[in-house]
């Protein structure tokens, strides 16, 4: 860990002020995530500004009859939520699936968010990342995959977004409240939140410098039965290997995201459409494109097979 | 005392305490938090400096230049330790690479710098200081690569290739064949502890508290790497936060944190990060197995053939994964093999059950293959196949052997006849199920081992010995034995553990530990009880020692009364004198598992595991239940997840923390029982105890396999069975 300055912030915008006026700052909440990487200089903030203090961390109904889920609302208390829990049940049920009792009570929505890959190589500072150190070449083609991203990568990261969280809050079409730095708020949609790797894997979202999540917010209650199956090596405490958020209606019809497959929550419009007609076609075509590894070929049928229980649970 | 002629009735006999489910002795200082583990030692070293381990970056070559200026400038460094700077080192006899590497370097991580600093922050962060060059030789690290070109491996006791007859003709006679060959991957300790040492000087002797299971062993390996006299290493393992055998032999914390204190001129603490455990310490080696089965069609195995590859670093020594062929199941002709290659790779060497662990894991399954060949239940099958001699050697019996009564009792008590013979008959809900079973077996070697024992004027027995417990009850079985022996309730037993200044014991190891080091103190207690008779003027054949009193006829005095004019110190140690070369001396059991499987994802989920086990004389119930169910913890670890994944272009474990090295979590092992049959062996000790802690790892994984073949139909012969490997054959959804 490299020895970092500290403030606490008074006020979001005075916290992405903060932010924007200190090359090399980094927002800590939770800490997480933050803290294992600065440990072993994945990380290496020169500044923390810490946004614990912020009051973000409420949860509002909103005009529409969504929710506005502060930045910094723990991912205990989000699942635990009453409204989360009877109106976008797939939330509760990914970020149960997600972590350890202990981690869910310190991390938080924002930061969720903005988990970094767990990538082997990512984590291996004598190994060349991309995304680690921009140009220095991705050791995980060609290497050990087996968890990576079958879709959505490049030639230069295959590296997945771990969260789940993320994956039920894009099938449920959240969008992201920010700050910058001068007070200028905006509202981004989760769609366009994470980027795709390209040929800059280390810019991970759209968030400009300084730029401070205030809030991300739900809009009034899809409906339907909300699934999330996460599949993965051992029972709890494990990345996904294949993870599947799907929000099921009477006739068929849903919405369904995936984890661990790619660098964001995978989720296509035109996919989901094929949902009546099985788990075949919509794969077929949210898949499309995939470029798996021979270590990680299987996570195709397997993401196939996923959303198939799904669906033949939810017609019961 | 030598132990030369079968045991005869002795005190442990009585089993007032020996043979009691009993708490452990030490277990209020560990859920307090307050066990003086070896990075915890403030109150010894208070002024400890903090050591950080700088890992080699790469697997195989030379560091050209190492560039310490900035790291040396960096706040709070005392002390920078390299291969350059540290003087002539020697090489611990049971190490196989150096733990200072440079300029040669051996594998990946290996230690090739340590920075000493005021605080762990400053050091960890200037280790990153450190400016290094490398030289990247070719390396050689694909076991099936290098399989060929292995050679024979093996030593006296334990010769590369065993014959007995003439497998190639039998097997090729033989009505029912079967030619398969397994994996098993490299798997890591993965201890809760990590390696950690403290280290501090006195002019030129050496304190060292560290976290290890062979103490005397390891007071020789300082020295021969220091290049110092053994008397002049003092060496404390009082606590062991698990070892599996990762902590038989000194490590880089150890060696860099007394060169750390040498050259910073105070005590320094070293604590190997996690991410280094994995390929800077020692790992059960990867194997290739094929077995070769043969027999009549009553399923008599008429021929037997086991073949074994492993790789290791030059100077290294093979997985004895074909050892358990030689003895477990009958058979007139046998032909086994271990070939060694060399690897890059970080050392292999032993973890728990070396050898058996992953030898059980292909023999059990080719068991179960071949009982399904012959239309035979898998436990029948192995009882047709039991036998009461050493197959190879039929003059030489087993001191006790009961394994068809491990397998009868475990079928019975786990339901094994609702077991379908058939594969992918029951299914319950989204779950495929299904029942496996498989034999386990371990050797129970025995070492010689020494205790010192002390009676003061309370009465009060304090037992000195460096045997260590590294978790497994240690101190409460040797409590139990001085309490049995001397007739003293148990809070009238002290027992110290784990120092080097106490007579050298069996240590922790192989699961000689604690039927040896019990053993020991039973000696050292024989001797302390001809003092006390001696003292009270009492005729030692006649008197007893019961209720904290020594009765002689009708004479009956207080212990404590023979330690009023002095304390009493007895010290002995048992030295075992060749029974177990009469027999063979070995442990038996059976292992049952029901897995569920789901149909659409293939994620395998264990319901309930029972073992049984004939392990001679139970010493404490309850710590030899926890051990096992320790074992079979990680046994189901070794069948569903734990891999160390080779990065076969860069040399190393990829996996090399605890998030991407999966073990078993609670949710993954949710029912789980033990059976011990009763059994006494008085060729083993006068305990007439024999080992557990690894019997019970012995042949888990199969018994997970073979209900995992159960339950689906797949047989997958490559460990560890992870969904990948079952998908495709899995059924249509919905």
């Amino acid at each position: 860990m490299k020895p970092f300055t500290y403030e606490r912030a008074a006020s979001p915008t005075e916290a992405a002020t903060a932010a924007a006026r200190q090359p090399g700052a980094r927002f800590i909440a939770g800490g997480t995530n933050l803290l294992d990487l600065m440990k072993l200089q994945i990380e290496t903030p020169a500044h923390l500004i810490d946004v614990n203090g912020l009051g973000l961390d409420r949860i509002e109904e909103t005009q529409e009859g969504g929710l506005r889920i502060g930045a910094l609302v723990r991912n205990t208390d989000l699942a635990a939520d009453a409204r989360v829990r009877r109106d976008h049940a797939v939330l509760s049920r990914a970020l149960l699936a997600g972590a350890s009792g202990q981690l869910r009570n310190r991390a938080t929505t924002a930061g969720n968010l903005l988990q970094r890959t767990r990538c082997p190589y990512f984590y291996d500072t004598n190994m060349a990342c991309n995304k680690r150190r921009s140009g220095s070449g991705c050791s995980a083609l060609g290497g050990y995959s087996r968890q990576l991203a079958v879709v959505g990568g490049s030639d230069a990261c295959i590296a997945t977004h771990p969260s789940d969280m993320a994956v039920a809050m894009r099938v449920l079409d959240a969008t992201v409240e920010t700050v910058k730095p001068q007070g200028a708020t905006r509202t981004i949609p989760i769609a366009d939140f994470h980027r795709l790797p390209g040929d800059t894997p280390e810019i991970e979202t759209v968030l400009e410098p300084g730029e401070l999540i205030t809030a991300v917010t739900l809009p009034k209650p899809a409906g339907g039965a909300h699934h999330y199956r996460k599949v993965r090596d051992r029972a709890s405490y494990a990345f996904a290997l294949v993870s599947v958020a799907a929000i099921v209606q009477p006739d068929g019809s849903g919405r369904v995201a995936l984890g661990g497959v790619a660098p964001k929550p995978w989720r296509s419009e035109e996919a989901e459409a094929d949902m009546p007609r099985g788990a075949r076609p919509v794969m077929a075509k949210l898949l499309a494109g995939a470029k798996p590894t021979e270590e990680n070929k299987f996570k195709l049928p397997l993401a196939e097979r996923a959303l198939a229980a799904v669906l033949a649970e939810a017609k019961g | 005392m030598k132990f030369d002629t079968p045991a005869t009735t002795n005190p442990i006999d009585r089993l007032k305490i020996v043979g009691r489910p009993t708490d452990r002795i030490d277990g209020p200082l560990k859920t307090t938090g307050t066990a003086p583990y070896a990075y915890e030692r403030h109150d010894v070293a208070p002024d400890a400096a903090y050591g950080h381990v700088l890992g080699s970056a790469i697997a195989k070559g030379r560091i050209a230049s190492m560039d310490l200026t900035a790291a040396r400038a960096a706040p709070g460094v005392l002390a920078i330790v390299t291969a350059e700077n540290a003087g002539k080192l020697g090489k611990g006899e049971y190490n196989t690479a150096t733990l200072l590497g440079g300029p040669e370097i051996e594998h990946y991580h290996q230690a090739v710098a340590l920075v000493v600093a005021e605080t762990f922050e400053q050091a960890r962060d200037a280790v990153e200081m450190i400016e290094v060059e490398y030289g990247r030789a070719e390396g050689a690290y694909d076991l099936a690569a290098a399989r060929d070109a292995a050679k024979p491996s093996g030593k006296d006791d334990e010769p590369a290739d065993s014959r007995v007859g003439d497998f190639d003709s039998a097997f090729a006679a033989a009505a029912v064949r079967l030619d398969a060959t397994y994996t098993t991957p490299d798997q890591s300790h993965a201890m809760m502890e990590p390696h950690a040492s403290i280290a501090a000087w006195q002019g030129d002797r050496l304190s060292l508290w560290t976290s290890n299971q062979m103490v005397a062993w390891s007071v020789g390996d300082m020295a021969k790497t220091l290049g110092i006299a053994k008397e002049k290493v003092h060496l404390m393992s009082p606590y062991v936060g698990g070892g599996f055998g990762g902590k038989l032999w000194v490590r880089a914390d150890a060696v860099l944190a007394a060169l750390g204190a040498r050259a910073a001129k105070r005590p320094v603490k070293v604590a190997l990060q996690r991410p280094l455990m994995i390929n800077n310490t020692t790992h059960r080696p990867a194997t290739i197995q094929r077995i070769r089965l043969g027999a009549d069609r009553d399923g008599r195995l008429t021929a037997i053939g086991h073949d074994s590859w492993s790789g290791d670093l030059p100077g290294g020594k093979p997985e004895t994964a074909i050892l358990q062929t030689r003895l477990l199941y009958a058979g007139a002709n046998r032909l086994t093999r271990q070939r060694l290659a060399e690897l890059d790779l970080p050392e292999g060497n032993s973890m728990r059950a070396p050898g058996e662990t992953p030898g059980m894991m292909a023999l059990e399954i080719a068991m179960d293959e071949m009982a399904e060949k012959l239309g035979l239940d898998p436990v029948e099958f192995r009882i047709r196949n039991d036998t009461q001699v050493d197959p190879e050697q039929p003059k030489r019996p087993f001191s006790q052997r009961q394994l068809t009564e491990c397998l009868r009792t475990g079928a019975a008590r786990f339901g094994w006849a609702r077991r379908k013979p058939q594969p992918r008959q029951v299914r319950d809900g989204r779950w495929l199920v299904g029942l496996g079973m498989a034999a386990a077996y371990r050797g129970s070697p025995v070492v010689k081992s020494g205790a010192r024992v002390r009676l003061d004027a309370k009465g009060i027995v304090t037992v000195e010995t460096d045997m260590t417990d590294i978790g497994t009850g240690s101190y409460t079985i040797i409590a139990q034995t001085a309490a049995e022996m001397m007739g003293v309730p148990l809070d009238k037993v002290v027992v110290r553990l784990g120092d080097s200044a106490f007579p050298v014991s069996s240590g922790s190891g192989g699961q000689f530990g604690g039927n040896s080091s019990t053993a020991g103190v039973y000696a050292a207690c024989v001797k302390l009880r001809e003092a006390v008779t001696a003292r009270l003027g009492l005729n030692a054949a006649a008197a007893e020692f019961i209720d904290g009193q020594v009765r002689s006829g009708d004479r009956a005095i207080a212990l404590a009364d023979a330690a009023r004019a002095g304390e009493l110190v007895a010290e002995d140690e048992i030295e075992f004198g060749g029974l177990d070369k009469k027999a063979q001396l070995s442990t038996f059991g059976g292992h049952f598992v029901e897995v569920a499987v789901d149909a659409a994802t293939a994620e395998v989920r264990i319901r309930r595991m029972l073992a049984v086990c004939a392990s001679g004389r139970i010493l404490n119930p309850k710590s030899a239940r926890s051990q096992v169910i320790g074992a079979m913890t990680m046994g189901a670890g070794a069948a569903l997840m734990e891999d160390l994944v080779v990065d076969k272009r860069h040399g190393f474990f990829v996996n090399h923390d605890l998030a991407s090295y999966e073990v078993p979590v609670h949710a993954d092992i949710p029912h789980q029982e033990v059976i011990f049959l009763d059994e006494t062996d008085p060729m083993s000790s006068p305990m007439k105890a024999k080992g557990v802690g690894e019997l019970g790892i012995c042949g888990v994984a199969a018994a997970v396999a073979n209900a995992i073949y159960n339950a689906t139909g797949v047989r997958v012969r490559d460990y560890p069975i992870t969904l990948d490997k079952l998908l495709e054959k899995m059924p249509d959804v919905g």
